[in-house]
């Protein structure tokens, strides 16, 4: 089964949030409560339990002639956010009741009826994609539709997109579209166009890979996520040498208690 | 029309704009930002490489409540005294020693199951931790050493008090012998291995301590057991006042450690609540017991025993203090924003 992948062209996007409902619908998601976050049209914030798909509103400055814009006034970009599926995902390794598995699509998926909420898996995703339902217990994030896959059919977030800002698509074409979309765009004057894919972390590269304008930062994509298994080494051989120290030092206090009696 | 409403011409774009940045740079000025992601008043916060998206934590934050800095204390303290009481047996030290080290730990490997499976979001679910055994989670690991650790801790305590009431028998001493092997085996790692758990996470404070965290907490973990052994009667004991001292020693160390570095990855152990528990923590474990042990030493028997006695108490409370400081100290490091958006982390 080849590896299937998100390409989410922000320099397509509208911000008209079909993804999200798509997503909420399909996949029978919480509502977010309906709190102003009072800095921008963006009400949500960021993925977590009850968004696996948000789009993010993103400001710039005023770029003349840019997208149609009258020259000073300020531009939008939007972007559709989602878990990254990651090459080597942190959620998954972290896992302690092999809940979180490797779809036969390459995608990350937690089973519902195996989660029991520990939580570490929160604290393992670099991108802050996972969150624990406060009402629910478990941990959930984006499935890829894992169902929706496994019935022939594409995300429901790619589906519902009017602009195909969401692309779906197999991973290796789709890496090879985000090269062609980028030349295209530097050719057509939008410059500031980059592709997010880390690929050159600890994470291996994401299988949801993103184009946006202006640096991937302003997104909350982090230029360089480490999936947590990278400190495993550092931390047993500190764990060991506790361990050592603790046994050394006992048995010395001990021995020479004994002698000194 | 008399008085037709300011129409967004192109005049008044960049005025507009020019106003919006005095503002926020006035409300930076006044410190009405709150740190975090959410503004304390009207001015707010640039998408941008520096703010991240509105400076909304790009990180979330663990989802666990008060049972699990309890538990690493619990933890910590029943592993270090299950080791204490299983070498204390093997060189043959004092029979009342060994007894007390092997109920602290049992007692230990009772409290921390329940603390572990009532923080879980669906504790009925516990048992699915042992569906797998997975060497790459570190909470796997745990609780596969948790499971071998209380079953032996609580066995041995048990199958010695058995003995003790009614008499040797075989089965009683192999279950006794067996039991105190595995504690010790599994008291080793359970000691220290909350250090690996929290260290191999994506929260900064936590990942960048990854190579002193285990060592600290094994430290805390000692300290504690052997404050809890002398205050159940064991303040003579020198074997005991050794390994306090010792530990005592490791955590000021690793408290000159995190406060002659400056970094700001380190922040939340220095400043704000989160710091001062952690300060406060790390005193109590550190140098108060270092200077009251050491004190101890050159008093005489009565005062020694006295001077030993505030030791313990410090050190327990210190270590408690310690745990409580670094799970809050990874709360404000996953909250602040700036930390992941850096191209190379310190």
């Amino acid at each position: 089964m080849s590896v299937t992948a998100f390409l989410t062209d922000s320099t397509l996007c509208i911000g008209c949030k079909a993804c999200e409902v798509a997503c909420k619908e399909w996949n029978g998601v919480d509502e977010d409560g309906l709190e102003w976050s009072g800095f921008s049209y963006d009400n949500t914030g960021a993925v977590g339990a009850s968004t696996w798909r948000h789009v993010k509103f993103v400001e710039q400055p005023p770029v003349p002639g840019l997208g149609g814009n009258a020259g000073e006034q300020a531009s939008w970009t939007f972007s559709s956010d989602v878990c990254k599926h990651c090459e080597e995902a942190g959620c998954l390794e972290a896992c302690p009741t092999g809940s979180i598995v490797r779809t036969e699509f390459g995608g990350v998926f937690i089973q519902p009826d195996v989660c029991n909420g520990c939580g570490y898996c929160v604290a393992s995703c670099p991108f802050g994609v996972v969150e624990r339902n406060r009402k629910d217990g478990r941990a959930f994030k984006c499935t890829f539709c894992y169902d929706r896959q496994k019935a022939g059919l594409i995300p429901a977030c790619a589906k519902a997109c009017p602009t195909e800002s969401i692309k779906f698509g197999e991973l290796v074409e789709l890496r090879a579209q985000a090269n062609e979309r980028l030349q295209e765009l530097h050719r057509r004057g939008i410059h500031d166009a980059e592709i997010y894919d880390p690929r050159d972390t600890s994470v291996g590269g994401t299988h949801a890979i993103f184009i946006v304008r202006g640096d991937a930062r302003s997104y909350n994509l982090p230029p360089a996520p480490e999936v947590p298994t990278a400190y495993l080494k550092r931390a047993w051989t500190s764990s060991a040498i506790a361990a050592g120290l603790l046994l050394g030092g006992t048995l010395l206090a001990f021995l020479s208690d004994g002698k000194s009696k | 029309m008399s008085n037709p409403i300011p129409a967004a011409t192109s005049s008044g774009g960049p005025e507009r704009e020019q106003r919006l940045d005095e503002i926020r740079q006035q409300a930076e000025q006044q410190g009405l930002q709150t740190v975090g992601a959410r503004p304390a008043a009207a001015p707010f916060p640039k998408a941008s490489p520096e703010n991240g998206y509105y400076q909304i934590p790009l990180l979330k934050e663990p989802p666990w409540t008060w049972e699990i800095p309890l538990y690493f204390f619990v933890g910590g303290a029943a592993g270090a005294a299950a080791v204490i009481g299983a070498i204390a047996d093997y060189t043959g030290a004092d029979r009342e020693l060994v007894r007390d080290a092997r109920w602290i730990a049992a007692a230990g490997s009772v409290i921390s199951p329940a603390l572990l499976i009532s923080d879980l979001g669906r504790p009925e679910r516990f048992l699915a931790m042992l569906r797998v055994f997975k060497p790459q989670s570190p909470m796997s690991v745990g609780v596969w050493t948790l499971v071998g650790f209380s079953t032996g801790a609580i066995a041995t305590a048990f199958a010695g008090h058995l003995r003790n009431r009614y008499g040797s028998s075989l089965p009683l001493s192999v279950i006794e012998n067996a039991g105190q092997a595995a504690s010790l085996a599994f008291g080793l790692p359970f000691s220290n291995y909350t250090g690996v758990l929290i260290g191999a996470t994506a929260v900064p404070v936590w990942n960048r301590n990854v190579g002193n965290l285990p060592i600290h907490f094994g430290a805390s973990g000692l300290g504690a057991a052997v404050g809890i052994l002398e205050l159940l009667g064991h303040g003579k004991s020198r074997a005991i006042q050794a390994l306090g001292l010792g530990a005592a020693i490791f955590e000021t160390l690793e408290g000159v450690r995190i406060e002659s570095q400056n970094r700001s990855y380190l922040g939340p152990l220095k400043h704000g609540t989160s710091g001062w528990i952690t300060r406060t923590g790390g005193a109590l474990a550190g140098p108060i017991p270092t200077l009251l042990r050491a004190a101890s030493l050159f008093a005489n028997r009565k005062r020694s025993e006295s001077l030993r006695r505030w030791a313990s108490w410090s050190s327990i409370v210190g270590s408690l203090v310690t745990r409580i400081g670094w799970i809050h100290a990874g709360h404000v490091s996953a909250r602040d924003w700036r930390l992941p958006l850096e191209n190379e982390p310190e």
